[in-house]
């Protein structure tokens, strides 16, 4: 990959070239023939897409097991995921701004953005399906659409937090730079605040695909009372598989959703991430930049910046001279009268929204029956008990292990990306498959759930704990060496004060994702038969599969309640330790 | 009279009436941080504001430019009230305040799209620019691939790139070493004098006497807490100056009495040849009596003792050099030795006055008999002689010291001393003050501070017999918990 390196000018040389000489010409032209091949084929798809979206609703859609669906159900699994991803993208930029430079509206964004993101989102799945199939009646849309809306509240929170938070860190000289210099919202918009908000957003956006995936193979196949709700997709390949005790099948389904994922890193998130490494508000450039060969290709495209020359800049230019006339014609930023009524109103309306929604619920919960919700406590019980379980027994492993790939950089360099495969892959996914060898050994569901959420959330803390024990300074190490600290001292002293931090930001995703979890974790269709074990997201779900609301509402919001409140009191605090008192300071 | 023959004939591009800048309290008074001031910028100069750090100099040129309203008082532009627009100034900041993200050629031109220029004519300007600073060949490099220096010149570049009719500096060299700073300011003078840029004035707000005498025009010192222009005078050296000449000197020196001695009355040197003293303005304008009227809510008028942020090491190191030299140095000498700027050293200078140790006069800093003792006593007799000096001089340490004797378990939440520094202070100020109060009160052993419980608690005092045992010199840092 060594001429991607030569100036722009040695680029042109080269191309001079060609004519002379014929074997540059395969190196010069390829990303052009890839880039319109890709033309092609995103033409295609769109077409078979929209046939199928707007067809007719077809309830009980047979899943193919043969090895040929998978690359349209790879595909079609991608594409919810995509058009999620788009969604929430569009909700950061709207509520993280508004967020930002409202104060008033901040007072009660930020709050309820923490509230939201502690919301068991698959425990929305009924109320969302049923609503968007009957918002779009008789077509299949209903229930796509219903699926992308679920991923979406899964991904948005963390990427909209990030967001406001990055347009709040934004410097004050820089804020004032493109004041007195006149920017238009729309430049300020371009140039400063996205940009500062890229490698944040940027970062939360692969944390929130990852997400996506997980709910995405959990919604794509559920039973709601009598209807059976099936989306051709990835997840729904890999539960039929396992209900069929596939193996063959099974293990195609596991490689290509492995293909996948390491597909999407290579080509669209490595890529990204060398993108937005120009984003980084540093004195001096870094040495070890993260680079891709995929990025590489497109700079090199000559048709691509043919097209971005003639059309992108053009516009973009179009429309930043636009915005800067609007913005010279209306100096004095007044607002008129009707527009502070208008938004009056809406906050009005929005109050009683909320407040007749608050009600209702209550309502709701009033009419409760007394033993449905005695269920749900000793359910809630049972789930505390058997996430903490969960998030211990990780511990307990990945801390060691950990520790001594973090230590050792030869090590890292072999697990890290295999732990990262590993990790990808949406326990979600595994869930049906894990559920056949659980019934095949013998186990019940109490103890499976408890692996089941394992599969799920240890990676979380693997990884920060790897990085926790990189981060530990190597005088820090030579220091114990030297005072011969070895074994528990060194562990007490030295190796657990200092992944501290990482070890609380692994522990509390890895807590939120293992609640969420639970909900698929406790009780599962399969093969005909219903497992189960007491717990929480099993009353959920039985509440989901009984269509009886009332109780649903209830559990849910009584995890909620237990999240956030777990949240406040235990993470927090820890988080706040970690930052003052185990913050490794240079 | 003559300052209305002055008026007349030569019209200030900005002036500021009255304005002044405070922050309401909850309590409905206000903290004001720069004082009714009155202040023109007229064609044709270069004005240097003076003052130490954390006066409101940056204040003051955030209200000048438009960027920050001033809470009571008008802006005026050529004459006429600037409301809620921009006048046609730029700023050249400390931070450089660039876009990493925009190629050099891009950030020059960010202010030409703002106005609206198309692309052709916004690419020549820029480069035009760029020219004149001396950055061609840089146009494609991203900001953090250049220095310092060149950095600056971008941001030269992006405020000329304007024309703007006044150039407004924040230190605009203070981020940079020594030689590119110097390098940058001659650069800027010669640009300056060869009329090269169009700017008609030049408004740099700096902490350097030294910076300032060698390029303004005209000096104008603010004193602190709240701001007010304490010394404002015109420089009549021809360029380029000499620092070493006598009366470059004598300037400087005049400027560091005004800055040090802030009760005394300073007479101008020479005030002939080199300088002369602005008379104040006979009189407030009606403009400015109006905006007296506005005030509604009072200022407090009665000030809480406000600690200089010193070290207890620097105090120490100070006395040390001091008794060293006699006991008496002259104070443009004394920074000049430390190579340092006057904004680390006053503070140091001030604990020092402020704990007895030293005083000043006429510009030279003299040891006391209690701080020749201080100098000469050992690591435990020092910690009990500066003990001695902060509770008899030290407002806050008094408090502290006399409310945890009273309280049965010996300590107190920080959050009291917190609430007491508020209605005083300004948000990040209390933040300092706290901070310092504790580095003097550890070092003094008054208290210690639980940082995680938020907590201070009494601690046994030092005694003298103590002095045997041998003790971390830099028991001033606050201690690892």
């Amino acid at each position: 990959m060594t001429h991607m390196k030569k100036s722009p000018s040695l680029r042109g040389f080269s191309a001079y070239r060609i004519w002379t000489q014929l074997p540059s010409i395969e190196i010069s032209y390829l990303p052009d023939v890839l880039m319109f091949g890709a033309g092609i084929a995103l033409f295609y798809g769109v077409l078979v897409v929209g046939r199928t979206w707007l067809g007719p609703f077809t309830p009980e859609v047979e899943i193919s097991r043969s090895p040929l669906a998978l690359a349209a159900y790879a595909g079609y699994s991608l594409l919810r995921i995509t058009i999620a991803y788009v969604l929430s993208l569009a909700f950061t930029l709207i509520y993280g701004y508004v967020a930002a430079y409202n104060p008033r509206a901040e007072r009660f964004m930020i709050p309820l953005l923490d509230v939201l993101q502690s919301i068991p989102v698959l425990s929305f799945l009924p109320g969302v399906m049923l609503a968007m199939v009957a918002l779009f009646p008789g077509r299949q849309l209903g229930v796509e659409a219903g699926a992308i809306l679920l991923i979406f509240t899964g991904q948005v929170w963390n990427m909209a937090f990030s967001f406001y938070a990055s347009l709040k860190s934004i410097p004050k000289e820089m804020r004032e730079a493109a004041k007195i210099y006149g920017f238009s919202g729309w430049q300020r918009f371009v140039q400063m605040e996205l940009p500062f908000s890229a490698i944040g957003l940027v970062w939360n956006s692969m944390m929130s695909v990852a997400g996506g995936w997980f709910f995405l193979m959990a919604c794509e196949m559920f039973v709601l009372g009598s209807r059976d709700f099936r989306l051709p997709g990835l997840g729904s390949y890999l539960q039929t598989a396992a209900s069929a005790g596939d193996t063959r099948s099974i293990l195609w389904g596991i490689g290509t959703m492995i293909a996948v994922i390491v597909l999407l890193d290579q080509f669209i998130w490595r890529p990204v991430i060398a993108w937005a490494e120009k984003f980084k508000v540093e004195q001096v450039e870094s040495s070890d930049a993260p680079r891709s060969w995929v990025l590489d290709l497109i700079r090199h495209s000559r048709s691509l910046a043919q097209i971005r020359k003639k059309t992108v800049r053009p516009l973009s230019e179009r429309v930043m001279l636009y915005f800067a006339q609007v913005r010279a014609d209306d100096k004095t930023e007044q607002r008129s009268a009707w527009k502070i009524w208008l938004m009056r109103l809406l906050a009005v309306v929005l109050l009683v929204g909320i407040g007749y929604g608050v009600v209702r619920v209550a309502m709701i919960l009033a009419g409760l029956q007394r033993a449905g919700l005695q269920e749900a406590g000793i359910g809630l019980a049972a789930t505390f008990l058997r996430v903490n379980l969960a998030l211990l027994l990780g511990a307990l492993w990945t801390i060691p292990a950990g520790v001594a790939i973090g230590f050792n950089p030869r090590l890292a360099r072999i697990a890290q990306p295999l732990a990262q495969i590993a990790a990808s892959v949406p326990a979600t996914a595994l869930f049906p498959v894990v559920l056949l060898l659980l019934i095949r050994v013998g186990g019940g569901l109490g103890v499976g759930s408890i692996l089941l959420l394992l599969l799920g959330t240890q990676w979380y803390i693997l990884f920060n704990v790897i990085a926790g024990a990189i981060a530990i300074p190597t005088d820090l190490k030579e220091c114990c060496s030297v005072f011969r600290m070895h074994g528990i001292e060194r562990w007490k002293k030295l190796i657990l004060p200092g992944i501290f931090p990482y070890l609380v930001t692994g522990m509390v995703t890895a807590s939120g994702g293992a609640w969420n979890a639970s909900i698929v974790a406790e009780y599962f269709h399969f093969k005909g038969h219903i497992y189960t074990t007491t717990g929480l997201g099993a009353t959920i779900s039985q509440a989901t599969d009984a269509g009886n609301f009332n109780l649903l509402l209830a559990a849910t919001m009584m995890m909620a309640a237990t999240v956030v409140t777990i949240n406040r009191l235990v993470w927090r605090r820890l988080y706040a330790l970690a930052e003052t008192r185990y913050r490794l300071e240079t | 009279m003559s300052e209305a023959v002055i008026k007349a004939t030569i019209e200030p591009i900005i002036e500021v009436l009255g304005v002044e800048k405070s922050y309401p309290q909850p309590d409905g008074t206000r903290i004001q941080v720069v004082g009714l001031t009155n202040l023109a910028i007229e064609p044709g100069k270069i004005i240097a504001l003076l003052g130490p750090s954390g006066c409101g100099k940056s204040t003051l040129l955030r209200m000048l430019t438009g960027l920050s309203q001033p809470s009571s008082g008008t802006l005026v532009w050529h004459g006429k009230p600037l409301d809620g627009q921009m006048p046609n100034v730029a700023i050249v900041f400390q931070s450089f305040a660039l876009f990493p993200w925009l190629t050099v050629l891009e950030n020059v031109e960010a202010p030409l799209e703002a106005r609206g220029v198309p692309a052709v004519e916004r690419h020549k300007r820029a480069l035009r620019t760029l020219d004149t600073v001396g950055l061609d060949g840089f146009e494609t490099a991203y900001p953090k691939e250049l220095s310092g220096g060149m950095k600056q010149r971008v941001g030269f570049a992006r405020a000329l790139v304007v024309e703007p009719e006044v150039l407004f500096m924040d230190e605009p060299f203070s981020a940079l070493d020594v030689l590119t700073a110097e390098n940058l300011r001659s650069e800027l003078l010669e640009l300056w004098l060869s009329k090269k840029m169009t700017t008609s004035a030049i408004f740099i707000v700096t902490h350097n006497i030294e910076e300032a005498v060698m390029l303004a025009d005209r000096v104008i010192v603010l004193g602190r807490n709240p701001a007010r222009v304490r010394s404002d005078f015109n420089i009549r050296l021809k360029h380029p100056r000499d620092r070493k000449s006598a009366r470059f000197v004598e300037l400087v020196d005049y400027i560091y009495k005004v800055m040090t001695e802030p009760e005394v009355e300073h007479a101008l040197p020479d005030a002939n040849t080199t300088a002369e003293i602005i008379l104040p303005k006979g009189g407030l304008s009606a403009l400015t009596k109006d905006a007296l009227k506005k005030q509604e809510a009072p200022v407090r008028t009665a000030r809480y003792q406000m600690l200089p942020h010193a070290r207890v090491g620097g105090v120490a190191g100070l006395m040390e050099l001091l008794h060293d030299r006699g006991g008496r140095e002259d104070l443009f000498r004394l920074a000049e030795e430390l190579v340092m700027n006057v904004e680390d050293l006053l503070p140091i200078l001030e604990a020092c006055v402020l704990l007895g140790f030293a005083w000043l006069k006429e510009g030279d800093v003299q040891i006391t008999p209690q701080g020749v003792v201080f100098a000469d006593a050992d690591i435990q007799q020092r910690k009990v002689l500066f003990r001695q000096a902060a509770l008899e001089h030290v407002t806050i340490l008094k408090q502290i010291d006399s409310i945890l004797k009273r309280k049965s378990d010996h300590s107190i939440a920080d959050e009291f001393f917190h609430d007491i520094l508020d209605e005083h202070f300004a948000e990040d100020e209390v933040q300092r003050q706290f901070e310092t109060a504790t580095n003097w009160g550890r070092y003094a052993e008054i208290f210690d501070y639980d940082r995680e419980k938020g907590r201070l608690v009494q601690t046994e005092p030092p005694t003298p017999a103590d002095a045997t045992v041998v003790e971390n010199h830099n028991s001033a840092l606050p201690p690892k918990s």
